[in-house]
């Protein structure tokens, strides 16, 4: 059985008279420990996707499956639920809690689970050493932070309550190219240690990285290709 | 999500924005405190007037000639008008049982001198010598009069402690002759100040025997009232009824429509309770509106606080966070506010009221039951204007929420 099995799905958003179609018959799978990247230009309907693969959104029409779960037919609890045990969001501007220090932000999802204290700071620091994430900078609050590291903490954020699929949307987006780089060897090792993995992204040399290749535009697929292009000829096209 | 996650969250978010959320505090700080000085200040009023009726003696009855209609009150009632009491009725008082100590009243004005030559207009009281124990009245110098020396129609007189202040200062008045209405009068006695009361001050009066007072300055039988005491304070209502019946027979009236009014203290009692609550009411209610304004003032804030946090909704949304979730984070913040600020009211509310009794001489009196409901009220507009900003942030879409800028 897949991890994600999308079948026919659709989005349609209707404002007053005008209705804009941003998803049309979309039909995939992910398998658990695959690295996909969904590419597209903006207004292809990747943003889209992402939010009703993350269970933030549900679909117009079709049916969407995630670790054989029906997700169209969840209450708004049972969804929250879902995003809590399941998916691991990283997004473009990272998004921490600016209040809140570094342990604290990898720590918010486990207040979601009932897991007690003592654990959480167990498992957040586990996620931090696995998103290698540097142990003096813990206490720190998120703007005393690099913008390559308050990503780590975003990952490790999404690693800690150990999802099924991590959903990373643009996660190199605000980055310079190097750091950029850095973050996506991680997602990488992630994915050998067996995570599942999607990016979302709009430029191809990032989407080259990962193992499959999902390309949308008009809110349709238009490429599903394995990707056989190896890290060192990534690092040629990019220059 | 545990409660001291909620707590710890609530406590982070209060102490970001310690300024605004001072301020916030401050109008629900002024709000109880409001409330629970006005309510001292009422219930301590109720409790003075209530210990003054009380020192009267709760098991006296006093009887007004004349009728006293319902809604006119009793203190207004005019006594002394009606002509329906004499002393055949106090022989009549005297025989029923249950009955313990009984006097008339006849009470007049009148111009009084001293020999030093200062005067006074004073009230001067006829009674009986059983008149001094049913106001419990004790002597701070001289004696008392006695049955004998009333039905000798003696002129002898004793002062309140004001009115001896007033006619002989410091001087010694036992002895002394003063004249009421011109005619003289022999002291043999001064109270004890028994200090103001709120209707009758026995320090302003001078008492003489009832006969005398009859004969030689009134010149008229009738009574202005009786006073007498039950022997059981919990058989007053049963002894009312038996006395009404007596007189009315006695008067040749019906008893249900009788030319005397039978009032007790418990009814006097109950009348000024009414008036005393209302009164509290009257002053909670003025004190409820800043409570209001300030129950406003936290709802206002956390709006501005769920508008300002949307995007932190947003991510605490799509980690996981269910739609109670974000409720009780936001309720909890404002109940936290709202109980802070009750607690500080309470006890700047006792402060305030402490003050009004220290320099205002207003008896005030803080209960148990005004801090509880002052801190369930806080609390409870803790959960009312806290539950609608805090449903909005549960309702925001967590995609338009991240997005938020």
């Amino acid at each position: 059985m897949s991890l994600i099995e999308c079948k026919n799905i659709s989005k349609i958003y209707k404002n007053d008279s005008v209705s804009t179609v941003a998803l049309k018959n979309i039909s995939f799978t992910v398998d658990k420990g695959e690295f996909v990247a969904i590419i597209g230009p903006s207004g292809s309907g990747k943003s889209t996707l992402m939010h009703i693969l993350g269970c933030l959104d549900t679909p117009t029409n079709g049916h969407y499956f995630l670790d054989g779960i029906d997700v169209l037919k969840l209450s708004d609890n049972e969804l929250a639920r879902i995003r809590n045990e399941k998916i691991g969001f990283v997004f473009q501007s990272f998004n921490l809690l600016p209040r809140v220090n570094v342990l604290d932000n990898v720590i918010l999802p486990l207040i979601y689970s009932n897991i007690n204290p003592k654990k959480r700071v167990e498992l957040a620091r586990e996620a931090l050493k696995k998103s290698a994430f540097p142990e003096e900078f813990y206490y720190h609050f998120p703007n005393q932070l690099s913008g390559g590291m308050q990503q780590r903490v975003a990952i490790a954020r999404a690693l800690v309550v150990n999802p099924e699929i991590i959903l990373a949307d643009e996660p190199t987006g605000n980055l310079d190219s190097k750091t950029g780089d850095e973050v996506l060897m991680t997602f990488k090792d992630l994915n050998a240690q067996g995570h599942t993995i999607i990016i979302i992204t709009h430029e191809r040399y990032i989407a080259q990285q990962a193992k499959r290749i999902i390309a949308l535009k008009d809110g349709k697929i238009i490429e599903d290709s394995k990707n056989s292009v190896s890290s060192k000829e990534f690092l040629k096209i990019r220059e | 999500m545990l409660i001291q996650d909620l707590i710890r969250e609530a406590q982070k978010s209060i102490l970001s924005n310690k300024l605004r959320s001072g301020l916030t505090i401050l109008g629900i700080v002024i709000g109880i405190a409001s409330v629970i000085s006005m309510i001292s200040l009422g219930e301590g009023t109720q409790r003075m007037i209530q210990s003054n009726i009380e020192s009267l003696g709760s098991n006296l009855l006093t009887i007004y000639p004349g009728i006293i209609r319902a809604g006119h009150g009793i203190i207004s009632s005019g006594r002394g008008f009606a002509q329906s009491l004499k002393n055949e009725d106090i022989e009549v008082i005297k025989n029923i049982e249950g009955v313990l100590y009984v006097s008339p009243e006849i009470q007049r004005r009148f111009q009084i001198v001293a020999p030093n030559g200062k005067n006074t207009n004073s009230t001067v009281l006829g009674v009986l010598p059983d008149y001094f124990i049913l106001r419990n009245l004790s002597l701070q110098n001289g004696s008392f009069f006695t049955e004998e020396q009333n039905k000798n129609l003696n002129k002898v007189a004793i002062l309140g402690a004001t009115v001896k202040e007033d006619l002989f200062s410091e001087d010694e008045a036992i002895g002394s002759t003063i004249r009421i209405n011109k005619v003289n009068f022999k002291v043999i006695g001064v109270l004890q100040p028994k200090g103001g009361s709120s209707f009758v001050n026995f320090d302003d009066m001078i008492f003489i025997p009832s006969l005398t007072m009859q004969k030689i300055l009134t010149g008229s039988d009738y009574l202005s009232s009786i006073v007498l005491s039950a022997q059981d304070k919990n058989e007053v209502q049963e002894l009312k009824q038996e006395i009404t019946i007596r007189l009315a027979k006695k008067h040749n009236v019906d008893p249900q429509d009788p030319d005397f009014s039978i009032i007790s203290q418990a009814d006097i009692l109950s009348t000024l309770n009414q008036i005393t609550t209302t009164f509290t009411l009257f002053l909670a209610a003025i004190a409820g509106i800043s409570l209001l304004v300030g129950g406003i003032g936290i709802m206002n804030m956390m709006l501005t606080t769920v508008t300002e946090r949307t995007r932190e909704i947003g991510i605490r949304k799509a980690v996981g966070a269910k739609r109670k979730d974000i409720i009780f984070q936001f309720l909890t913040e404002a109940i936290i506010l709202t109980s802070l600020g009750g607690i500080i009211g309470i006890i700047l509310g006792w402060l305030i009221s402490r003050l009004i009794s220290q320099f205002i001489g207003i008896n005030t009196y803080i209960s148990f039951d005004s801090i509880f409901l002052a801190f369930g009220v806080s609390a409870l507009i803790g959960v009312i204007f806290g539950y609608y900003p805090a449903k909005r942030a549960a309702n925001l879409n967590p995609i338009e929420a991240l997005r938020y800028e």
